[in-house]
Parts: structure tokens; C-alpha cells; sequence
């Protein structure tokens, strides 16, 4: 704990880890540790850890449906609830998934917490919104669950009109929590697209910003243009549901098609909000543990915002089969086709950066073999359906549902836990059990396999989404996809443990146990409360591993470097 | 932080500088105010195809609604607007007062303007002309188009009523402020933030009238 | 190989040209994807064996991307999803193109069943009978939520919308039965709403078809069931237009004789190009024609008074098509006798 010559000669303040390396006068125990000092907090990285435990809850309650989905499943007619419990199970799944864990999941969870940090900042913008957005989330759920308790409903997660419109279930609670979230959404993208704007450190140009925070400020801006036009839109179905005010009853006059185009301008976008943070931590795990710069810096880095941009022209391809002309369905067809060339990109990039690097089998790497295999499955059977005549025939059928959730789970979720394995050291100092680590990442992999493809085949066979009860031929494929999803939650769930375990009792990971070069590895584990002492100055971009470099000391057997 | 100077009391701890931080706040209020924007948008559009479905009765529906209200509040909110900026004006001479007094005009326009808009929505109850399933007036034929045409009038013009509503809360509360000295020369952006919420409600309107007013 | 493909894939039996051509497209872009996940899958591999981490501190070169690599990563897959556009889209537009000689079903989903009718009668609950080697265009709609029509063995799906009808078409060139589920979602009742597709040899089709019309059927049980519906017997489509006319009052300002009084006669209506008061000009097709029955102001025949009331939710769907073919029937020239051949037509303009 002696301080080093360097720092007494520039006289300023330096951070003192203890003797294995753990900072202990970290933001977790400053500027308190009651429950009033963080239902107050102001720091960003309590919020965004907030956030991790508040979306893992979901996560779980969604997974939960989910595995009642599978089990009602398992034989062709009713097997452990009748058709409207079923109804609002699989309702209730999607609800809970989307609204409350894949859209805050990375960008709130692991953007609010390393967004500042990565940029030299001390906290986002406006801290007070972010605590806001925080207690919206929160409110949001709260509403939501409460529609759930009281029955929820049974419309599906895409509500559509006139069976929303007429259904005598809870539609209105759980509408009302989703535009309440929706807020959050918004006030988050919003701080996110300030903070990077105005508060990066000296030295950091946007060429040299991380690839994270170019997936995370795509994401902003999903965020703030398209949560708007879909809070009208429940709004509007929430109205007309509970006073009969007709805009897309056909009964009244309405059309429940336009409710589509209104929806799915959102939902298409946010999709994009899903993917692209993950894509984002992706970025950097791959970097770090290949121990190489991105091969295509300017490519990964436009093809989100290209992402974001040609998303948003795209959401026709949810109606290729609702009567629309075929000339509207080409169009979107076509510019689809473009979303998947900037996905293919990053996937050419990211292979390619593994070239003359020095490539670690880690649990995050892991699952970036996991989410690399299972994107380019993903997106390409996305572009098979945007072909059109292969939509007609997979439409509404199991085999979207095997596509988007290869995307948003073999791909979002894969890149979650990236995430959580690569930053658990920074933002707990300690570290999981590797061990553990990859027997999980393995059964995820396989488990997750065994649910989805089946799927495929399923709808391959013809077999419609949100089927309660199935002819006999659909058996087979559904008995294996179940066993899938069990093994698949036994991963996550095994995955659950150790990190508690790890937050509890593990061992201590020092600064930078990873020896990675991304900036947020500056900082001491756990980092203090205000980040820096002062802004650090940038001189060159992150991941660069071709020479020494000051700000990442090379590791030794000796105790941890003793300031930053 | 350099030593040599006192950090002014408005800059808040995680910003470098004062500048810094006017700067982000103004573009934050700029992407909250697009939000707004695309919040009407989505109203806009729903409005814009049900236009074109049922373009004879909308078309009648406008013809009967009070125009020289519509005419009025629009005229109303163009003044306030013009007071809100004056009084930004005076915020950034420093003379607190005077912002106060012209964000209270912008206020009673705003009043004004809500006293208008309950005149028209009770001569429309009268009417029977409501929204959805309880739309009862005879004049605009038997087709749906009359009950949609109003019960999009109500959202856009309620959701419109709302964030007045809003816009007033802010400016009084700014105003308040501004009297008590809390801006000065060098630092008035919140005068300038609440200035720019309401220049959007009143640019909203600007949209709203021709719209709906003047089919 | 199709058929090694076709069932490796799981896919159902291809029940018509379409289906094949469609398959087609499938196995291209699946082996395709195959090929390029097994190749970015090695690549990996080979690289993380080629350069697996020898020391915690391993210096590493910054590597630059020549132009030619990022161009290949853009051109080469954007190549291929263009050349697979190019082939999906012509058969897509091909769906809303029915050949002119299409022999029309009037489709009416409704929770939880299928509802079809010939035009000449007669119809059926949840199967739908049809020749093979013949194109049939379906007409389909809905009586209350939008429901999906799905015939996997065709490769066809039509969403039902309520208040409108799509259509869609299709030639089954190979006798037997296939599944009809509803592919969206409607209720408790949504997987239980299974129809089937019995495709017929051509004669024993036209055989059928004419034994039906010859008898009058039941209404069938579940039909009965739902007071709120007006069961209306099969039996010939016109004849109970005609008597849906008399009895919504119709005709009371419509004449079938050609005269004109308070609205347009009914006379050779079908097809004819009207003029608006807008001064547009619309085809009076199934589709206006259905129009002006639901919203009779939106598209008012110049020359006539905007009094029309309209009949959204006090006719059912059935009635409105019946009324369609009665219209339809009515023409100066053809002498119509015998069962009804399947009217020419032009396919419904889309907005």
C-alpha cells in the first residue's frame, strides 16, 4: 500500500487497492450503503446495477411462462391448463420478455453502468432523469404484473386489432405498464445520446470511441424516435378497448390493419433496440479476448447506425400476408435484404479480427462462438423470409418463432451473458468459476439447439404460432423442443448460482484480470464513485494491443499496481 | 477541476464546465421536444389515412366545428409565444421580474386558451358530437366516418390540451424562479428550455388547426 | 432430390406447381446458409486454433482492413439476398394475379370455423372442395377478428380481415386431402379452427358440384348453435341475394330493370365504369360494390344523392356476397342456364 514514486510526484490523489487488489472505497459502499442510498442514487452505475437485478427478475418470470408454454406443449391436446390460461401464458411470455427484459437489459443494465466510464465521464448527463427512467421501469412493471395477477391478458404481445380491441381480459393494465415503460425507454436513449455527445474526455474523437458505445448510441436513437409512435399506439387501444372509440374497429369504421402498420413501425425498430446492444458487447468481447483491435473499425461502427436507419423503413415485412399489394411488400422486402448485409458485415468483421490475434477460450468468448453461430442462423432465415413467397408459406407459423428467437435469445441473451462474464470482475470485483462457466456456456448452447430447431421443422410442417392444442403429427418435434428448453434452463439457472456465489464469495479479480484494453479497464475494480479523478486524456482508440501501453500496465505475480 | 476559480453553484458535479452543461442540456430538451413531435406524428397519421378513407364526411365534420374558435386560440397561442420569448429576452439581460410578468401573460393565454377549447368541447356534447360509440350527431349522414372524425378530434385535441397544460405548469414555475433571482446573465437556460417546450406547443397547434379546422 | 430435400426439411407434400417452385427457393437459400454458417463456423475454429493465446501479455499487430475485404463483406452477400429477392418476388406477385378463367370460393372465417360458398351454391362448414388442375380464387373474409387462412400443402396463407376482402388463388394439381388451420391468432377456439382442402379429380368434382345444387342442404348443427348468426340456407348465392334485396329494401331505390331512380340500377352494374361526383371514375367491381354497401358516401355515383344508409353490421358477410352475385347475375345479355360457370372478372384494385 505503499504509494509509488509516480504518483507522489504529481501530487494527486491516488486509489488504494487493498493487497489482493480489491478497491474497497468503491461506489458500493459510497457514499453509503443503507436503503436510502440507493433509492436516491444519483450514480449511474447503482442505477444500471439496479437495472441488472430488476431485468434478471424478469427474465426469470418470463422464463418461467415460458417453461409452462412447453410443458402445455408437450402432448397434442390439454395437458396441464385449459385454452385461455394457455392464451395469456404465452401473452404474458412475450409481454414480460420484450417490454421488461430485452429492451432494458443491455443498454439500462450494462450501458448505464460503462457508458460514463468509457467515455471519461463521471456520470451520464442528467442523473436525476436516469434515476426517473429507473422508478418508470419500475412503476411499469408494477402495473403490468398487476394486469397479470388479476388474469392478465390473452391477445398476444402484438395485441392486435379487433381481437384487443373486444377481448373481456386485462388488456388495459398491462397496455398502460407497457407505455409507461415506454417512457423509460425514452428518457434513457435520451441521456445516452447527450452524455455521448457533450461529455466525452479529451482526446476521445468519435473515431476513437469504443464499439460499445456506438451500438449503445444507435440504440438511443431507436429508442427516442420509435417508443413515441408505439406509446400512441397502446394508448390508442387502451381507449378504444375500454371506451369503444372505434379507430381500428372495422365495426366502427376503423381499420384494424393500420393498427398493424402503427405497431409494427415501433416493434420492427425495436427489435433493432434488442440486437444491437448485444451486437455492441460483442464488440468488445471479442476484442478483448482475441487480444486484437476490431478488424473493421469504421464498418462495425456505421453498420449500427446503418442498422438503425434502414430499420426503420422495414416493418411492412410483418404484413407481406394481411392484404396488402404486392408492390408495398416488395419494397419492404428489398430493404430488409439491406438490414442483413450490415449484419453480415459485422459477422465478416468479427471473425475476421480473431486473424493473428491471441485468442483466449473464455466463458465470454464462449458465447461469442454461441451468438456468432446462432446470428448468422438468425439473420439469414430473416432474409429468407423477407423473400416473400417463403414468407407466405412461414408466416404466423413456429418457424418465426424459431427465428426470432434465435436472434433474440441464441443472439440478445447470449450477448447478455457475454457481457455478464466479461464485466462481472469490474463491476463487483470478484470472479466467477470458470469452470462452471463453460459446463454452463455448454449446456446453453446445446440446450438452446434442441429447443429451437425443432422449431424450424415445425414450422417447416405448418404447424401456426400460438397453438394451444396441435394434430398428432406435430408430437415428435415438440417433445424435443421441450427437453431442450429444460436443458436450456438448467444452464441459465446453474448460470444464476455461480454468480451469486461469485458476488458473495469470489475470488477477488483485481483491475484488470482479463489483461483487456477496453477503457473501462483503467479504473480500479470495483470503480469509485466518481469514476476517475480526474477525466483521463485519450490518445489512441481502444483494444490495441500492438505496443505498451501506460494505462494497462502488463500484469505481474506481484500485488496489483497501486493508482491509476 | 482547476483550484483557481469557483465553480459557479448551477454547475452540477459531473460536468467539466458550465458551458458543457448548458450545452447538453439544450440538446437534450431538442430530442425530448422530437419525441413530442413524433408522439402527434403517430396521431397525425392515423388522422391523415381516415382523411382519405372518409374524405367527404371529414371533410363536413370540419365545416362544422367552430373555425373562428380555432381561428382565436390559434392567434391566442402566437401571442404567447411571442411573450415567452420576450421574456427570455429579459432573462438574459437579467432582469428576472419582467421574465416572470411575460411568462404569466404566456399563462393566461393559456387559460384563455383551455376556457376556449371547454366552450367548444360542451357545444359539442350538446350536439351529440362524441367520440366512438357514444357519437350521436345526425348531421354528417349514417356512414362511421363522423364518429371517427371526432374521436380522433378528441385525442389529438385532448393530447394537445394536456401538454398546455404542461407548458403552463413549466412556465409558471420557471417564472417563479426567474423572479427569484435564480438566473442570471450567465446562466438562463432553463428559461430557454421552458421557452422552447412552449414554442412546441404552440407549433403543434399551428399544425392542428388547418388539420382539422380548415379540412 | 426434391423429395430428399422436402423431407429432410420436413416440409409438407407439394400440392401444386407453386408449392414446387417455392420449395425450390427454400432448398437454395438453406443450403446456402448451411454453406456459409459451416464456413464463418471453420473460420473460427482455424483461427482460434491458429492463434490461441500463448501468454497473458501477447502483443498482437493492428490490422488494417484493405478496401476489397470490406466491399467483398458488403457485394457478395448483398449479391445473393438480391438474387433471392429476384426470385421470391415474382412468385409472390404471382399470388395476386389469378388467372382470369379462376373459378371463385367465397371464404368467411369466423370464430372457430370456416365458412366457404360456391357462387351458384353450395356451400360448406370447414371443407373446402375443389378440382385439381383448376384455378380456384379464394374471396375471403371475416366475420369478426382478423383470422389467417392457411393451407400448408399449397404454400398459401390469406389473412381474413373483417369489413374487406382479400383474395388469393391457387392450382392443386395432385388429388388427396390437406390441412386448413387458421394462422392468426383468435381466441381460445384459434388452433381448434382446422378445416380441410379436398382437392378432386375434375370430374368427380363437377359431379359433386351438380348433385349438390340439386338438393337443398341442412345447415349444419354448429351453425345453429350461434343465434347471432342468419343462417341462411345453401342453395344458390343469387337466389338469396335477390332475397336479401327485397328484404333490406334494397330495392327500393335500385330497380333491376334498368330504370333509374333513386340510386344507380342494378343492371349490368358489374364492371361498369361509373363516374363519382369527384369526378374519378371507379370500376364497379366485387370490391366497390362492397364498399358502397358499408360506407355509401365515400364514393358516391355523380348524379345521385348522398341518402344511401349504410348497411356495416346489419348484414352478415355471407349476405353481402350473395348480393354481390345477385348484381352480378344481372345482365342484359347472358342467358345463364345450368350451374354457374365461374364469372370473368378483373382482380380487385387494391388502394
Amino acid at each position: 500500500m505503499n504509494p509509488s514514486p509516480a504518483s507522489e510526484a504529481s501530487g494527486s490523489m491516488h486509489f488504494v487497492t487493498d493487497q489482493n487488489g480489491y478497491f474497497a472505497d468503491n461506489y458500493l459502499v459510497k457514499p453509503g450503503t443503507g436503503l436510502r442510498s440507493w433509492l436516491y442514487t444519483l450514480d449511474h452505475k447503482r442505477i444500471g446495477v439496479m437495472y441488472l437485478v430488476g431485468v434478471s427478475i424478469a427474465f426469470a418470470i418470463g422464463g418461467f411462462f415460458a417453461m409452462l408454454i412447453r410443458l402445455e406443449l408437450l402432448t397434442p391436446g390439454p395437458t396441464v391448463m385449459d385454452a385461455m390460461t394457455y392464451n395469456r401464458v404465452f401473452t404474458l411470455h412475450g409481454v414480460v420478455m420484450i417490454f421488461l427484459f430485452m429492451i432494458p437489459a443491455i443498454p439500462s443494465g450494462f450501458g448505464n453502468f460503462f457508458l460514463p466510464i468509457m467515455l471519461g465521464a463521471k456520470d451520464v448527463a442528467f442523473p436525476r432523469l436516469n434515476l426517473l427512467s429507473w422508478y418508470l421501469y419500475l412503476l411499469g412493471a408494477a402495473i403490468a404484473i398487476y394486469g397479470m395477477v388479476y388474469g392478465g391478458t390473452d391477445t398476444g404481445w402484438t395485441f392486435y386489432t379487433p381481437y384487443s380491441t373486444t377481448t373481456a381480459t386485462k388488456v388495459v393494465p398491462v397496455l398502460l405498464g407497457a407505455f409507461v415503460i415506454g417512457f423509460s425507454s425514452i428518457l434513457t436513449g435520451l441521456n445516452f445520446i447527450v452524455t455521448t455527445h457533450t461529455m466525452r474526455a479529451p482526446g476521445l474523437t468519435w473515431g476513437r470511441l469504443p464499439l460499445f458505445i456506438w451500438g449503445i448510441y444507435a440504440t438511443s436513437v431507436i429508442q427516442i424516435l420509435a417508443t413515441p409512435v408505439v406509446g400512441m399506439t397502446l394508448l390508442l387501444v387502451a381507449v378504444e378497448n375500454a371506451f369503444g372509440w372505434g379507430i381500428f374497429d372495422p365495426a366502427r369504421g376503423g381499420d384494424p390493419v393500420l393498427f398493424q402498420h402503427f405497431f409494427w413501425f415501433y416493434s420492427h425498430p425495436a427489435v433493432y433496440i434488442m440486437i444491437l446492444p448485444a451486437m455492441a458487447v460483442i464488440s468488445e468481447v471479442v476484442c478483448a479476448f482475441a487480444r486484437k483491435n476490431i478488424f473493421g473499425y469504421k464498418a462495425v461502427a456505421y453498420s449500427s447506425l446503418g442498422i438503425a436507419f434502414v430499420g426503420f423503413f422495414t416493418w411492412g415485412h410483418h404484413l407481406f400476408v394481411s392484404g396488402q399489394s404486392a408492390v408495398d411488400g416488395g419494397i419492404f422486402g428489398v430493404l430488409t435484404m439491406f438490414v442483413g448485409i450490415f449484419t453480415a458485415i459485422k459477422v465478416f468483421n468479427w471473425t475476421a479480427t480473431l486473424y493473428k490475434g491471441s485468442v483466449a477460450f473464455t466463458t465470454p468468448f464462449a458465447y461469442f462462438v454461441g451468438f456468432l453461430f446462432f446470428l448468422v442462423f438468425g439473420g439469414m432465415t430473416g432474409v429468407a423470409l423477407a423473400t416473400l413467397s417463403l414468407d407466405v408459406h412461414w408466416h404466423d407459423t413456429y418457424f418465426v418463432v424459431a427465428h426470432f428467437h434465435f436472434i433474440m435469445v441464441g443472439a440478445t441473451v447470449m450477448g447478455f451473458l457475454a457481457a455478464l462474464h466479461y464485466w462481472l470482475p469490474k463491476i463487483t470485483g470478484r470472479m466467477y468459476s470458470e469452470g462452471w462457466g463453460l459446463v454452463a456456456a455448454v449446456m446453453i448452447v446445446l440446450g438452446f439447439n434442441f429447443t429451437f430447431i425443432p422449431q424450424f421443422l415445425l414450422g417447416n410442417m405448418g404447424m401456426p404460432r400460438r397453438y394451444y392444442s396441435y394434430p398428432e403429427k406435430f408430437w415428435a418435434l415438440n417433445v424435443a423442443s421441450t427437453a431442450g428448453a429444460s436443458v436450456l434452463a438448467l444452464g441459465l439457472v446453474i448460470v444464476l448460482v455461480y454468480t451469486l456465489v461469485a458476488i458473495k464469495w469470489g475470488p477477488i479479480a483485481g483491475r484488470n484480470p482479463w489483461n483487456s484494453r477496453g477503457f473501462e479497464w483503467m479504473t480500479p475494480s470495483p470503480p469509485p464513485l466518481e469514476n476517475f479523478e480526474k477525466p483521463p486524456t485519450f490518445t489512441h482508440g481502444p483494444h490495441e494491443y500492438a505496443d505498451e501501453d501506460p494505462a494497462f500496465p502488463a500484469p505481474h505475480l506481484a500485488p496489483e499496481p497501486k493508482h491509476v | 477541476m482547476s483550484d483557481a476559480t469557483v465553480a459557479p453553484p448551477q454547475l452540477a458535479h459531473h460536468f467539466e464546465s458550465l458551458e458543457k452543461q448548458q450545452h447538453a442540456a439544450r440538446l437534450g430538451m431538442w430530442l425530448f421536444l422530437a419525441t413530442e413531435v413524433l408522439l402527434f406524428t403517430a396521431l397525425f397519421a392515423g388522422y391523415g389515412v381516415y382523411r382519405y378513407l372518409y374524405s367527404d364526411t371529414f371533410q363536413q365534420a370540419s365545416r362544422h366545428l367552430h373555425t373562428w374558435i380555432g381561428l382565436t386560440n390559434t392567434l391566442i397561442l402566437i401571442v404567447s409565444s411571442f411573450t415567452v420569448a420576450a421574456g427570455l429576452d429579459q432573462a438574459a439581460k437579467g432582469k428576472g421580474r419582467n421574465t416572470f410578468r411575460l411568462f404569466m401573460f404566456s399563462v393566461l393565454c393559456g387559460v384563455v386558451f383551455m376556457c376556449f377549447k371547454a366552450y367548444e368541447y360542451t357545444h359539442h356534447f350538446h350536439e351529440g358530437m362524441l367520440p366512438g360509440r357514444y357519437y350521436t350527431y345526425e348531421a354528417l349522414g349514417s356512414g362511421p366516418g363522423g364518429a371517427i372524425f371526432f374521436s380522433l378530434y378528441y385525442l389529438i385535441t385532448g393530447l394537445h390540451a394536456f401538454h398546455v397544460l404542461l407548458g403552463m405548469t413549466v412556465l409558471t414555475v420557471i417564472g417563479l424562479r426567474a423572479r427569484a433571482g435564480r438566473y442570471t446573465t450567465e446562466y438562463f437556460v432553463p428559461v430557454e428550455l421552458a421557452g422552447l417546450y412552449w414554442h412546441l406547443v404552440d407549433l403543434i397547434w399551428i399544425f392542428v388547426f388547418p388539420l382539422i379546422y380548415l379540412a | 432430390m426434391n423429395e430428399l430435400l422436402r423431407r429432410l426439411l420436413f416440409l409438407p407434400e407439394q400440392a401444386s406447381e407453386h408449392a414446387r417452385q417455392v420449395d425450390a427457393l427454400h432448398y437454395f437459400v438453406i443450403v446456402t446458409t448451411m454453406v456459409a454458417a459451416a464456413g464463418v463456423f471453420l473460420t473460427v475454429v482455424y483461427f482460434f486454433v491458429r492463434y490461441r493465446r500463448r501468454g497473458i501479455d501477447d502483443r498482437t499487430p493492428f490490422v488494417h482492413p484493405e478496401f476489397i475485404h470490406e466491399a467483398l463483406f458488403v457485394v457478395v452477400p448483398l449479391a445473393l439476398f438480391l438474387l433471392w429477392f429476384a426470385i421470391g418476388f415474382p412468385q409472390f406477385v404471382r399470388l395476386s394475379l389469378p388467372p382470369a378463367d379462376a373459378m371463385d370460393v367465397y371464404v368467411q372465417g369466423k370464430k372457430w370455423m370456416w365458412k366457404f360458398a360456391y357462387p351458384g351454391g353450395p356451400s360448406s362448414i370447414d371443407t373446402l372442395r375443389v378440382p385439381a388442375n383448376r384455378p380456384v380464387r379464394l374471396l375471403i373474409t371475416s366475420r369478426d377478428v382478423i383470422h389467417s387462412l392457411y393451407v400448408p400443402a399449397l404454400r398459401l396463407k390469406m389473412d381474413a380481415l373483417p369489413g374487406r376482402y382479400t383474395q388469393t388463388w391457387f392450382e392443386a394439381d395432385r388429388p388427396g386431402r390437406y390441412d386448413v388451420f387458421c394462422a392468426e391468432y383468435c381466441g381460445t377456439g384459434h388452433s381448434a379452427m382446422l378445416g380441410e382442402l379436398v382437392v378432386m379429380p375434375e370430374a368427380e368434382f363437377d359431379r359433386w358440384v351438380s348433385e349438390q345444387r340439386r338438393s337443398e342442404l341442412v345447415a349444419s348443427a354448429q351453425d345453429a348453435a350461434t343465434p347471432a348468426d342468419r343462417v341462411l340456407p345453401a342453395g344458390n348465392l343469387v337466389e338469396q341475394g335477390r332475397r336479401v334485396a327485397s328484404e333490406q329494401g334494397c330495392l327500393k331505390c335500385h330497380s333491376v330493370d334498368g330504370s333509374r331512380h333513386i340510386g344507380p340500377t342494378w343492371v349490368d352494374l358489374y364492371q361498369r365504369r361509373e363516374k363519382l361526383k369527384d369526378g374519378a371514375t371507379v370500376v364497379a367491381d366485387e370490391g366497390y360494390l362492397t364498399k358502397s354497401m358499408m360506407d355509401p358516401g365515400a364514393q358516391l355515383v355523380d348524379g345521385y344523392q348522398n341518402v344511401m344508409p349504410t348497411y356495416q353490421g346489419k348484414l352478415t358477410p355471407p349476405e353481402v356476397a350473395a348480393l354481390v352475385e345477385y348484381i352480378k347475375s344481372l345482365r342484359t345479355q347472358a342467358v345463364r342456364s345450368g350451374p354457374s360457370e365461374g364469372p370473368a372478372y378483373e382482380s380487385i384494385p387494391r388502394k
